[in-house]
């Protein structure tokens, strides 16, 4: 029996719209990995087979790094977003005191290197970090600053004004580094045009296999980084361990194939599904800031998240709330409180729409939300 | 019937929600979190990791869906600090009355209630029985594994909403053998233990870091004030008890029992045990299960989680019920009194301290 069926009643059709958790597979992205999967070769080796695979992650680099914007030996392939954001701070952050945001993912929150000294940057109810707080901090006596500040939030879908932010970052020498996890392949991006010092990105957020991610570096020279783990001195001595490279293929063809899709018609079906969430009662948390075009958050006041969640994936539907922990429980979520919304922080879900969605996905959701929405809430002591 | 089944990652629990599932109901499971897994929860105890991995495992196998309830704050809040400030106010409080009563039958049930489901089931033994005038809580079959005097707090209202399915099976050893039957991994688990949230069995550390003035060695004294031995602990004392008592267990010849702890001067009081029974009781937070007459009923009322109940009268006040003893006793301020008519509970109340009493 799979997971997927039902006793008792019908069962419903299954939507997902939980891709800020994962994408679907892109189709282009698993034609690249089957193809990768099938080389013998080690990249390191000296033999034909070693050249040919080689051949494949020298290519997969070019194609990300020119893409991205920046020199091919500044693209460090990890194996995801979380091993590219803390290689960052730990490898380009020694001795630097860290400026980093509330709302950042736990990847770079709980990434700070131990002992390092550590200012959170608070954000406005938008959920935009305060460029005011982010001065006087950059201004203050000490250290040069290692700046951590996300492209796009995973829960909210809110772009902090990164322009600003590099032109104040450069005004007092501090360092940048982004996490576009959830921005790239999103978004247009480049990072000699945008000007930030580091960026992180992972592979199934845009439709590539879990398990691949990347750290960009901005410069015409490649830039020295000290390794998490030393290895073999894979990617030029910064991240030892074989590279995978069906899943650096996949993580290649699905940047290639997300930034070939226009954000627009995701940006309608958000537009709709919000006005019909509104309609039922629901409030758009970070509503009034620029957002990815595929990413709502919506709480139902009264309701707590976890009743929400469980009784829309009984009904068929995906979402989530807050990040995802790895006992699957529903945490407090911390973005949320960051920006101030109180109760309603506790009672929110999160709908991101993957790259296939559909109007009929979106249709099933109005539906199942607006029963949600209209049904009784119990009072619950306590 | 769509039914939320509380799972603890046990067999019981386990068998509860296989059982309901072969019989046709749409079953959704949840487990609640009542602490960090990575925290020192006791082996054998309810709601670790390794429990939340069993649970969800026997929902994939059997293909209903599992969700995993944060009430770590809540369980905090509303059992653990509370076990520790009973402690301090010199009673032996009962942790399970208040996690089953708030956690579990108030915030589970609502949850259950939101997500459209029709009843929440759970692996107590206890019977739940349709009477002339709505449920009735009633003792289990097996009398080994009675858990209805933990269970006395439950409201009319929710009774009406709960299922124990395991309240008819004869022994433990039926339930895991229905378990082997349905092929559950956790059929061979051993039973959990009371006091979940405590690691080691030692919840004299867990208070004694919440409530440090309770901390440490101090006297035994007579109910003169005379002191007549030394403790290690106020903690480890609760009223009725002759054990730990050293040279004091008997004094002028007659046996000594504790009759008060007083956790702020970290005394143990203790006095003779012929003489120091009461006849009369008071308890508060009573929860009824019948229409009580306003001129009291006549039961069976059993004061310690194992004990043979004895018959008493028991009359309703406005501060909760007087309990009238037919032989004198020794109830332990904080422990739940409960009201029995043969195997079903009338109702119930926690013993208030003896000073309390007198000046009700």
């Amino acid at each position: 029996m799979s997971l997927w069926t039902r006793s008792g009643s019908e069962t419903p059709r299954r939507i997902y719209l939980d891709a800020n958790a994962t994408e679907p597979l892109r189709p282009e992205a698993r034609e690249a990995m089957l193809a990768a999967a099938d080389l013998t070769g080690n990249p390191s080796s000296v033999h034909r087979a070693g050249r040919m695979a080689r051949a494949v992650l020298e290519d997969a680099r070019d194609q990300v790094a020119k893409t991205l914007g920046v020199a091919p030996l500044n693209c460090i392939f990890t194996s995801g977003g979380t091993e590219a954001n803390v290689l960052a701070m730990h490898g380009l952050g020694q001795g630097r005191r860290f400026l980093v945001g509330q709302t950042e993912h736990d990847a770079v929150r709980k990434g700070v290197p131990a002992g390092a000294p550590l200012t959170w940057l608070p954000v406005d109810t938008a959920g935009q970090v305060r460029l005011d707080v982010l001065e006087a901090e950059l201004a203050q006596d000490g250290p040069p600053a290692f700046v951590c500040l996300m492209l796009a939030n995973n829960e909210t879908g809110v772009l902090h004004p990164m322009a600003e932010i590099v032109r104040l970052c450069r005004v007092y020498g501090a360092h940048v580094h982004v996490d576009a996890v959830q921005a790239a392949g999103r978004m247009a991006l480049c990072v000699e045009e945008m000007g930030m010092d580091s960026l992180a990105l992972s592979g199934h957020k845009m439709g590539g296999p879990k398990g691949a991610g990347a750290l960009l570096l901005r410069g015409p020279a490649p830039a020295r980084l000290d390794p998490l783990f030393e290895g073999g001195g894979q990617e030029q001595g910064r991240r030892g361990g074989t590279p995978p490279l069906p899943a650096l293929a996949g993580l290649t063809a699905a940047l290639q194939a997300s930034l070939a899709q226009p954000a627009q018609p995701l940006a309608v079906l958000r537009g709709k599904l919000e006005q019909a969430a509104v309609a039922a009662g629901a409030v758009v948390n970070g509503g009034d800031a620029p957002r990815l075009a595929n990413t709502t958050n919506l709480s139902l006041p009264g309701r707590r998240a976890q009743g929400q969640l469980m009784r829309l994936d009984l009904d068929g539907v995906c979402v989530s709330a807050g990040s995802a922990c790895s006992s699957g429980k529903v945490a407090a979520s911390h973005v949320l409180d960051a920006m101030g919304l109180g109760d309603l922080a506790a009672q929110a879900i999160r709908v991101s729409l993957p790259w296939n969605v559909t109007e009929d996905d979106i249709n099933q959701f109005i539906r199942a939300y607006g029963a949600m929405a209209q049904s009784a809430v119990p009072t619950i002591a306590g | 019937m769509r039914i939320l089944v509380a799972m603890s990652g046990g067999v019981d629990s386990s068998v509860v929600a296989a059982r309901l599932q072969a019989e046709g109901h749409e079953v959704i499971g949840a487990t609640l979190q009542l602490y960090d897994s990575r925290g020192a929860a006791k082996k054998g105890a309810c709601c670790a990791g390794q429990d939340i991995r069993d649970a969800r495992a026997v929902a994939d196998r059997l293909g209903f869906p599992h969700y995993v309830i944060d009430a770590e704050r809540r369980f905090k809040d509303s059992v653990i600090e509370r076990f520790a400030d009973a402690y301090a106010a010199g009673e032996t409080p009962v942790p399970c009355v208040a996690c089953n009563q708030g956690v579990k039958f108030t915030d589970l049930l609502g949850l259950a209630k939101e997500i459209g489901a029709d009843a929440m089931a759970t692996g107590h033994y206890v019977r739940r029985v349709e009477g002339p005038n709505g449920a009735e809580l009633h003792r289990p079959v097996d009398e080994a594994r009675d858990q209805s005097w933990f269970l006395f707090a439950t409201t009319r209202e929710q009774l009406d909403f709960l299922r124990f399915p395991l309240g008819d099976m004869p022994d433990k050893a039926a339930v895991r053998e229905e378990a082997e039957r349905f092929g559950l991994v956790v059929a061979g688990k051993p039973d959990s233990q009371d006091l979940c949230f405590v690691s080691d069995g030692s919840y004299v550390d867990l208070v004694e870091k919440m409530h440090p003035e309770m901390a440490g060695p101090g006297e035994i004294v007579d109910s003169s004030g005379r002191v007549v031995g030394q403790h290690e602990g106020v903690m480890r004392f609760t009223v009725g008890q002759s054990k730990r008592l050293g040279n004091a267990a008997r004094l002028d010849g007659e046996r000594q029992m504790v009759v008060g702890v007083e956790p702020g001067r970290r005394r143990v009081v203790i006095g003779p045990r012929e003489g120091s029974y009461v006849s009369t009781l008071s308890v508060r937070d009573v929860n009824w299960l019948v229409d009580a007459p306003p001129e009291g009923l006549v039961c069976r009322v059993q004061m310690r989680a194992r004990e043979e109940p004895r018959p008493a009268r028991v009359v309703p006040t406005a501060e909760g019920a007087t309990v009238l003893l037919e032989e004198p006793a020794m109830p332990a301020p904080g422990q739940a009194c409960v009201f029995y008519d043969g195997s079903r509970i009338l109702g119930g109340g926690f013993i208030r301290r003896a000073e309390a009493t007198s000046a009700a």
